[in-house]
């Protein structure tokens, strides 16, 4: 019942695109909340996320 | 000092104490007895003025890389603690700590940070402090790389290219795309020798479109005894010298025969007279085979030792520091040593 009321209250800020990688053709996809996940070069549906950014620190041993 | 060449049917003491006896099953006489009241009156104390007198030392080959040079009339305690500090206790910089941002390649991080440090780094040593464990990475004790490289597909390749390497660009990455970040004055500091790989054309990993690499690289220094990353060579080792012996003369086809005992090179037959002859005319070439001594007709004919206190000796540098340098960094690191055990018994001399 909330779920609504919080949505409105929520500052409608600009939706963050985020990228994915496509399962069958490897190609980069920019898929914004509520679009339809689908490769827009080969229309699959399955889609990975991509590593993050995030440093790894690493003995060189 | 070794007396002069040993006639064969020597087994007095003199051969025994200057070569080691290199018999068809088994190798005799190798352990060194050069030392005081061994033998009867033999004055064999060590004196740095004999010492100056016999010790000799001859580069045969010096390049970037490789020296070969023959030490003659030192012993084997010596030349062996040059050899295991040059392996182990050579100072030289390597990578220590990488950091990665992103890595997609098929190489994991952890074997990526590996191989990173093993790639040899062009830097001199001695113009770098060690780092502690604890200690912040400064401009004196770190070295910054970065390695960034992103693949994609080459749009001027042929259709139906089949290389990686023309089909897509940065297919391979190598340790040259290893980028130097100089810190602090670095840039200033290096600026006659810029710091970089020794090899530039190490591949570090492959790369397939869309795949990426971000890495930061920190280099310190350290020793060989710690990882053999910072050892500075590729290997140091040494052989002593071999002597063949002739009892007698060895003439006619046996001549031939005792020559093809030997690598091409150690052994010429010449005709004295008319008939054959064999003469030793160099031994260096002598791989030692024992391959003679399997022979019944040169039984008690021939005789292999080698020289206990030549020693030839080689240094395959990993190519940060050349040759001839390693081994001087190497006799400082044993001077060091022994200054240090001199100063620790002259204070318990005077404690006492």
């Amino acid at each position: 019942m909330n779920y609504n009321a919080t949505q409105s209250t929520a500052p409608k800020a600009p939706a963050p695109a985020m990228t994915y990688i496509c399962a069958e053709c490897g190609s980069d996809n920019e898929i914004k909340p509520k679009e339809p996940i689908r490769c827009k070069e080969c229309g699959y549906r399955i889609m990975y996320k991509k590593r993050t950014k995030r440093m790894v620190q690493f003995e060189a041993r | 000092m070794v007396p002069e060449k040993k006639n064969f049917s020597h087994n007095d003491l003199d051969t025994l104490r200057s070569r080691v006896i290199v018999e068809r099953d088994r190798v005799t006489s190798t352990a060194s007895t050069d030392f005081p009241h061994n033998y009867p009156g033999q004055d064999l104390a060590w004196d740095f003025e004999k010492f100056k007198e016999s010790f000799k030392l001859k580069i045969n080959k010096l390049s970037k890389t490789e020296m070969e040079f023959d030490m003659i009339g030192i012993d084997a305690a010596v030349a062996n603690a040059f050899r295991r500090i040059l392996i182990a206790e050579v100072p030289t910089m390597a990578v220590s700590n990488v950091f990665i941002m992103n890595n997609t390649s098929i190489v994991v991080d952890e074997v990526l940070a590996h191989r990173l440090g093993l790639v040899p780094i062009l830097a001199d040593p001695t113009k770098f402090d060690f780092k502690g464990k604890e200690e912040t990475p400064t401009d004196l004790n770190t070295i910054v790389f970065k390695l960034q490289a992103t693949c994609r597909r080459n749009p001027n390749a042929a259709e139906g290219e089949t290389d990686p390497l023309k089909k897509y660009i940065h297919a391979n990455v190598y340790s040259g795309d290893m980028k130097w970040s100089p810190q602090g004055d670095q840039a200033e500091r290096f600026k006659e020798c810029p710091i970089k790989p020794v090899f530039d054309d190490i591949v570090v990993t492959k790369l397939r479109p869309g795949q990426e690499v971000d890495i930061e690289i920190h280099c310190e220094k350290g020793l060989g005894q710690d990882h053999a990353k910072w050892s500075p060579v590729a290997t140091a080792s040494y052989r002593l010298m071999p002597e063949i012996l002739i009892n007698g003369e060895i003439t006619g086809e046996a001549a031939v025969r005792f020559q093809k005992c030997f690598p091409a090179g150690v052994v010429d037959v010449v005709k004295e007279n008319g008939v054959k002859k064999a003469v030793v005319v160099n031994p260096r070439k002598d791989t030692v085979s024992r391959e003679v001594l399997r022979h019944a007709e040169f039984e008690n004919k021939v005789k292999l030792t080698r020289v206990r206190d030549h020693f030839i000796f080689k240094i395959e540098s990993v190519g940060a520091i050349e040759p001839q340098d390693l081994f001087v960094q190497a006799v400082k690191v044993l001077m060091d040593k022994t200054g240090t055990v001199k100063r620790s018994l002259q204070s318990t001399l005077q404690a006492e």
